[in-house]
């Protein structure tokens, strides 16, 4: 497999390293659609690392293009009129380049996803053990007898009381949590060494959504996978995250610790997510601090600093922030920040002004 | 249902006219031949039970479908044994042997037919789904324009002439060849007749696919199929087409029991001595009771298709069952 070289200096870690032994490497990548109204940039030079065990936590607002990335990993979008362009290296293997069939084989197999709504997302003429049986046997040449028995284990493993009855209901007949765990079990029946969670947590109730993030984090640790949490929702990745990724118009903008990213955010977007948490250990006195305006158009991206429409310090980058794109910079061991304030600036304006109004939120 | 039904055809035929001012005379008229007076007319209106009350009539006609009927002709008792359906004065014939002796004539058509409009229409509508917009689309979209526009005995007549008399590939209108005599004989005359009337299902059979495979295929369910790895064939099949059934189980369903009805216009066509041209005729000699038989049966074939149907959509669809 040929190593598709990019074009540009990788701007992921500001120097183009050489491959370590990441399990999963995206590098550069970017997925453009073309429209009858232009040309969507879903996804617009994305690159992170995610080893076996770990878990990477992909935040951002609706049309941020987090989803877009996500099937963009899996492949899904080969074959249609997406154009994609950068590096994803999954276990040595370039996905990017592959054909749609090589990485068909991969899909389920060697890595799942687990989508937001399981009651769409499952089709509603087959009885869920059917479902997982099927996903079970692509990969597998074992016998439908095997299969079930498989599937029943796979039930009983997240969590649903009498799976060798359970097995035969239909996606109706579960309740929301449920379902959400049959959806798991379908996605890790083949021993995935890649998950990636499409916000399982959204669709669901809030002590579900607890259940379920408690049982991703517990298969997550049997089977050592790696883990791609997509949300909006910064309390879910609070829960499980290792690493943050701040996606904003189809870029990164912040990406680092968990412990990074809450107690030492340098980006704007960043404060304002944090600050439009409601928390329930905060007195409630003040509003939340919503971030100003809407998410960007993605054919139409703000030039220069795609987040400089809502910006509060747009004043303060000498009028760089409407014209140049900032890269993506390390402020500290191995957090990245894509903002054109020094780094000065932005701790002094977390620590005097942003933090002190989170905790007396 | 059932019962629905014959009450509704009866009083078509022996209420609705009464309430138009026909008499007793006026029904029995039918009944004799062209040069009888009044009374006998009037004695045959007696004979066949016209002044009974409706109610009378109505119970006398059931029981005969079950046990059986007699008739004083006048001419003497004429035997209908069960079932009977009726008994033409013009023919001089029970009803129902006619019936049973074109069925298997209608049944050959419409089975043949439903067997290569289903493959086909839903072929050409899962292809048109997928390739949308593609040349093909188009080009089928319009062939199902054409097929759904043009009358039968247009497309009927056309062939013959060209496969029929011109090429000669084909058998000519009216040959038939009963099933238990010679398959491939009866397989050869039926292909036209066959085509032709496909055509004309398939056609909205292929749109009623693609529609449905349009609306399958942009489901979540879709995307999770993929995501598994499934093969694109599989995806289509198993998980879009069978999405897309459920409306297509129902309209095949109506359709299926209105042809085995009579498929008038393609046995007139081809001259095929089937149920339909039975009802034809029936009604070119204005003979009340083949009309009133064909009528039953086609009733009874909607009906018990509409109850498989009904049946059928549990099975596709288990979110429709009962507990």
């Amino acid at each position: 497999m040929t190593e598709k070289t990019s074009g540009r200096a990788a701007t992921a870690t500001g120097e183009r390293s050489p491959r370590t032994t990441s399990f999963l490497e995206v590098n550069d990548l970017r997925i453009h659609f073309p429209t009858e109204d232009g040309l969507v940039k879903s996804v617009d030079g994305l690159s992170f690392r995610l080893d076996r065990g770990k878990t990477l936590g992909i935040v951002g607002e609706s049309g941020s293009g987090k989803s877009v990335t996500s099937l963009g990993i899996l492949g899904l979008h080969k074959g249609g009129r997406a154009r994609i362009s950068g590096e994803i290296w999954l276990d040595g293997e370039e996905l990017v380049s592959a054909s749609a069939e090589q990485v068909r084989r991969l899909r389920g197999k060697k890595m799942a996803m687990i989508f937001q709504d399981p009651l769409s997302a499952m089709h509603p003429y087959y009885t869920v053990g059917d479902q997982i049986i099927e996903a079970y046997r692509v990969h597998n040449n074992v016998s439908k007898r095997v299969a079930r028995k498989h599937a029943i284990d796979m039930l009983g493993r997240v969590g649903i009381p009498q799976p060798d009855r359970r097995v035969d209901n239909y996606p109706h007949e579960f309740s929301g949590g449920m379902r959400q765990r049959a959806m798991i079990a379908m996605a890790l029946c083949c021993d995935p060494e890649l998950l990636i969670a499409d916000e399982p947590t959204t669709a669901l109730d809030v002590t579900v959504q607890a259940q379920i993030l408690d049982l991703m984090r517990d298969l997550q640790r049997d089977f050592n996978a790696a883990l791609i949490i997509i949300t909006h929702d910064l309390g879910v990745v609070a829960e499980l995250a290792d690493d943050i990724l701040v996606m904003y118009g189809g870029k990164c903008v912040e990406y680092g610790s968990a412990e990074d990213i809450f107690e030492r955010p340098e980006h704007p977007y960043t404060w304002g997510l944090l600050g439009s948490m409601p928390r329930l250990d905060r007195e409630p006195t003040e509003r939340l601090m919503p971030i100003k305006g809407t998410p960007p158009s993605l054919i139409n991206v703000p030039p220069g600093c795609a987040f400089h429409p809502r910006c509060a310090y747009t004043d303060r980058t000498g009028g760089k922030s409407n014209t140049v794109v900032p890269e993506l910079v390390e402020t500290e061991g191995g957090h990245l920040v894509r903002c054109h304030m020094s780094r000065q600036e932005r701790r002094e304006i977390w620590e005097n002004e942003i933090k002190p109004s989170l905790e007396s939120m | 249902m059932l019962i629905v039904v014959s009450m509704v055809t009866f009083s078509i035929f022996f209420v609705v006219p009464r309430l138009a001012g026909a008499t007793a005379e006026d029904l029995a008229n039918r009944y004799v031949g062209r040069a009888a007076t009044g009374e006998i007319v009037a004695a045959q209106a007696e004979r066949l039970g016209f002044n009974d009350p409706l109610v009378v009539q109505y119970g006398r006609w059931i029981a005969g479908v079950f046990l059986g009927a007699e008739y004083d002709t006048g001419a003497g008792v004429e035997q209908c044994p069960a079932p009977c359906f009726g008994y033409s004065f013009i023919t001089r014939q029970p009803v129902w042997p006619d019936l049973l002796d074109r069925l298997p004539v209608t049944a050959s058509l419409a089975t043949g037919a439903a067997v290569l409009w289903l493959i086909g229409g839903i072929a050409t509508g899962v292809v048109s789904a997928l390739k949308r917009g593609s040349l093909f689309d188009r080009a089928a979209m319009g062939v199902a324009l054409a097929g759904v526009s043009l009358p039968i005995f247009f497309t009927g007549i056309a062939s013959l002439v060209i496969f029929s008399y011109t090429l000669g590939i084909t058998a000519p209108g009216g040959s038939y060849t009963p099933l238990t005599e010679d398959p491939i004989e009866w397989a050869y005359n039926l292909i036209l007749p066959w085509t032709t009337l496909a055509f004309l299902y398939a056609a909205s059979y292929a749109r009623l696919t693609r529609a449905g495979m349009l609306e399958t295929m942009s489901e979540d369910y879709i995307r999770t199929a993929r995501a598994k790895g499934l093969p694109e064939s599989k995806v289509v099949t198993k998980h879009g087409l069978r999405g897309a059934l459920t409306p297509i189980v129902t309209i095949f369903g109506l359709d299926f029991g209105l042809l085995l009805g009579g498929a008038v216009l393609t046995e007139s066509t081809f001259s095929l001595n089937g149920v339909g041209k039975y009802a034809v005729s029936a009604i070119v000699k204005n003979d009340l009771p083949q009309i009133l038989g064909v009528t039953m049966l086609t009733a009874f074939f909607v009906v018990i298709a509409n109850l498989i149907v009904d049946l059928l959509y549990a099975v596709v669809d288990p979110r429709v069952r009962l507990s």
